[in-house]
């Protein structure tokens, strides 16, 4: 396995819009998967402690997802995520909302665009590259929608170096 | 009913960023920042209102001038924000990385 993976991220707070790079060590078509299907999604998608938990996912164009980020005390925080577009094993974008439990939206949302490629890694190996761009309406609502984070935060700080020491073998 | 300024919104024009790069060295009145601007006294008068109402701008009396100044803490809190959002990727994006390898183990 490479020794460092590319992460980046990056603010522009004039464009109200987040970049994010990441590299994994897979190839393109299981790293496709992980972001586009529901089983692998709950897995990873939301930062320990909190749990993923999908309710329904339809990975199509106009389909959603909608989802829970569930605290270790059992809180629900829901949002639904709209694809507004597809292109398979190369780009997806979908609208974010937060909503209650009955899937009534919050908004302001946000919108997301995922886009992977193909990279080779310097001992050879296939990595793929997914960058990520976040454009928010209102960068403000998210620092609110932040708060909720805090307190699993600090646990997760205690986690973290542990989870970077596992995570690789 | 209270309406919230958008802290970003606020950054997000250069004139207003101006003035927080402008103050941030040392203290000033409102006519000393005006003069730094060829845009109307009014126009500049607007934006220190906006950054003051985000709590960006603190005032301050001094006699009988007002003087304007950076809050610290609200340009720090920013900063915290986006280190807190930075880590949620970090984290989720390490918890991705367990997952793959599960995975590919599996295949094999």
């Amino acid at each position: 396995m490479t020794s460092s993976l590319l992460f980046d991220f990056t603010v522009d707070k004039a464009a109200k819009t987040v970049y994010v790079n990441r590299e994994f060590d897979a190839d393109l078509s299981l790293v496709w998967d992980a972001f586009t299907k529901q089983e692998i999604l709950d897995q990873w998608w939301a930062p320990h402690p909190f749990v993923s938990k999908t309710k329904f996912m339809d990975f199509k164009v106009g389909g959603r997802r909608f989802y829970a980020m569930v605290s270790p005390e059992g809180q629900e925080r829901w949002a639904i995520q709209r694809y507004t577009s597809i292109s398979p094993k190369t780009n997806f974008k979908f609208f974010n909302a937060f909503a209650d439990k009955d899937e009534n939206p919050e908004l302001p949302g946000s919108e997301w665009d995922f886009n992977f490629s193909e990279q080779t890694g310097a001992d050879g190996y296939q990595l793929t590259k997914v960058s990520v761009t976040i454009y928010n309406e209102s960068l403000e609502r998210m620092e609110r929608v932040m708060d909720g984070f805090r307190e699993g935060m600090a646990m997760m700080m205690n986690n973290l170096e542990n989870l970077l020491s596992t995570s690789k073998k | 009913m209270e309406v919230r300024r958008d802290v970003f919104q606020a950054i997000a024009d250069p004139t207003r960023r101006a003035i927080l790069l402008l103050i941030a060295a040392h203290s000033m009145t409102p006519n000393a920042i005006a003069e730094e601007f060829n845009t109307s006294r009014q126009a500049v008068s607007k934006h220190i209102q906006i950054l003051t109402e985000c709590e960006l701008v603190k005032q301050e009396k001094k006699g009988r001038e007002i003087y304007y100044h950076i809050n610290a803490t609200k340009m720090k809190e920013i900063d915290k924000w986006i280190e807190q959002f930075k880590r949620i990727f970090e984290t989720q994006f390490n918890q991705l990385d367990k997952v793959l390898s599960t995975i590919k183990k599996q295949k094999k």
